[in-house]
């Protein structure tokens, strides 16, 4: 079909793009393909709708909607308590450990993967499309829907807290 | 990185690329003196080689190869990836990049406004909104004496309820352009005046990242409104614009 090839010469040359932003929300490869699907299936039904422009903020901003409702959807169906029973302390302590060192000790396995990974998503999503998109202020704001002043401290804080945690890593 | 610089946002928007030439001239200048600042940008280097040794996740080739079947030829995807990784592709990486930013410049008017908009944005960083500050036009408007090739109407509003806050110097669209700080209870307006030289038609209202853009040519200058005020809100404010001698 005519539509589905302009459809694919628009969106597919950000099908990296698409799938490195739903991987970083959505935490796993797995669920980052059917969220990209997800997004593509959309972005179809919406193309008649589209005018040029930035084709890659205007695919990203689908997919982090996807992401979002995925997410949202997995919130809900998987809403489980921490843990069982009334009492009690959920984890029984390392005995071989003060807080502190197993705190630390955690802190040092984590990579900077796990630091990007466990930022909350408005931070990680701007860090995201910033730091491994290069996406500009303006494009960020376009496919996050909050304003350029707010993206600005979204990103400052996401940076602040990557290097306070890297340097604790060290 | 207990104490703090109002100019830690401007100082990322530098690092990012973000700043025009004379905005990052003067931020130099600051950064020169502000140790904040110094550690503000050690900061920013150490995050950015971190995050840059996280994996890209590219799209895996079923899932490409699946899409692709069902959409048609697919073109290969844009490679853009870590480039900064290697010097050399660094280098061809830029002369792309400018070559790109010649032919796929956005139109006119969609450039225009969100240059508008991010002007408007930041001169509200903490001291950023006028060079000039002075409520009083007969103060105003001599300063823009040969620092611009045209005269700007300074009208002093304040009766209306639009005190002018000061004055700016500012690039947009390759030229320089007045913009005039006013303030409306809370809401600043950014009033951006140039000589009217376009033969593309500008859109009257339009609304960019939550911001409203007024446009209305007069004595021969081009005027602009931005600010975060209601449409309606801001229309008022053209109209005693426009009827303020």
């Amino acid at each position: 079909m005519e539509r589905d090839r302009d459809f694919a010469a628009v969106a597919l040359p950000h099908l990296d793009a698409a799938y490195n932003l739903a991987r970083w929300l959505a935490g796993s490869g797995a669920e980052a393909e059917d969220i990209v699907q997800e997004a593509l299936v959309r972005a179809l039904t919406y193309f008649p709708g589209y005018r040029g422009g930035n084709a890659r903020a205007w695919l990203l901003r689908i997919v982090r909607n996807a992401a979002y409702a995925a997410l949202n959807a997995r919130r809900a169906t998987k809403a489980e308590p921490l843990w069982d029973g009334d009492e009690g302390v959920p984890e029984p302590a390392d005995p071989g450990d003060d807080p502190e060192t197993a705190l630390i000790r955690r802190r040092t396995a984590l990579r900077i993967d796990g630091l990007v990974e466990q930022l909350p998503a408005e931070l990680k999503e701007a860090l995201v499309l910033r730091e491994l998109e290069e996406l500009s202020y303006r494009e960020i704001a376009e496919v996050t829907g909050a304003p350029v002043g707010t993206v600005m401290s979204r990103l400052w804080r996401a940076r602040r807290l990557l290097a306070k945690a890297g340097a604790g890593e060290r | 990185m207990s104490q703090s610089c109002d100019r830690a946002l401007l100082l990322q928007a530098e690092f990012d690329g973000e700043l025009d030439a004379a905005q990052s001239a003067d931020l130099a200048q600051h950064r020169e003196t502000c140790a904040v600042c110094r550690a503000n940008w050690a900061t920013l280097e150490a995050s950015r080689k971190a995050v840059r040794g996280v994996d890209y996740h590219a799209a895996p080739d079923a899932l490409r190869a699946r899409l692709a079947a069902r959409l048609g030829p697919a073109p290969r995807t844009a490679a853009r990836r870590r480039w900064w990784r290697e010097p050399l592709s660094f280098a061809v990486g830029a002369a792309l990049a400018a070559m790109l930013l010649l032919v796929v410049r956005p139109q006119g008017n969609d450039a225009l406004l969100s240059a508008l908009v991010d002007d408007h944005v930041r001169s509200l960083q903490p001291g950023h909104l006028y060079d000039v500050a002075s409520s009083d036009k007969h103060t105003v408007k001599p300063w823009f004496d040969g620092k611009l090739d045209f005269a700007p109407p300074v009208k002093d509003l304040s009766a209306e309820g639009y005190p002018l806050v000061g004055g700016r110097l500012d690039y947009l669209g390759g030229r320089a352009v007045a913009a005039l700080a006013y303030e409306h209870g809370k809401h600043p307006i950014n009033l951006f005046v140039w000589p009217v030289n376009s033969d593309v038609p500008a859109p009257a209202a339009s609304v960019r990242e939550g911001y409203n853009i007024l446009h209305w040519d007069d004595g021969g200058m081009s005027l602009w409104a931005v600010s975060d005020m209601e449409k309606d809100e801001l229309e008022e404010f053209r109209s005693d614009w426009l009827k303020t001698p």
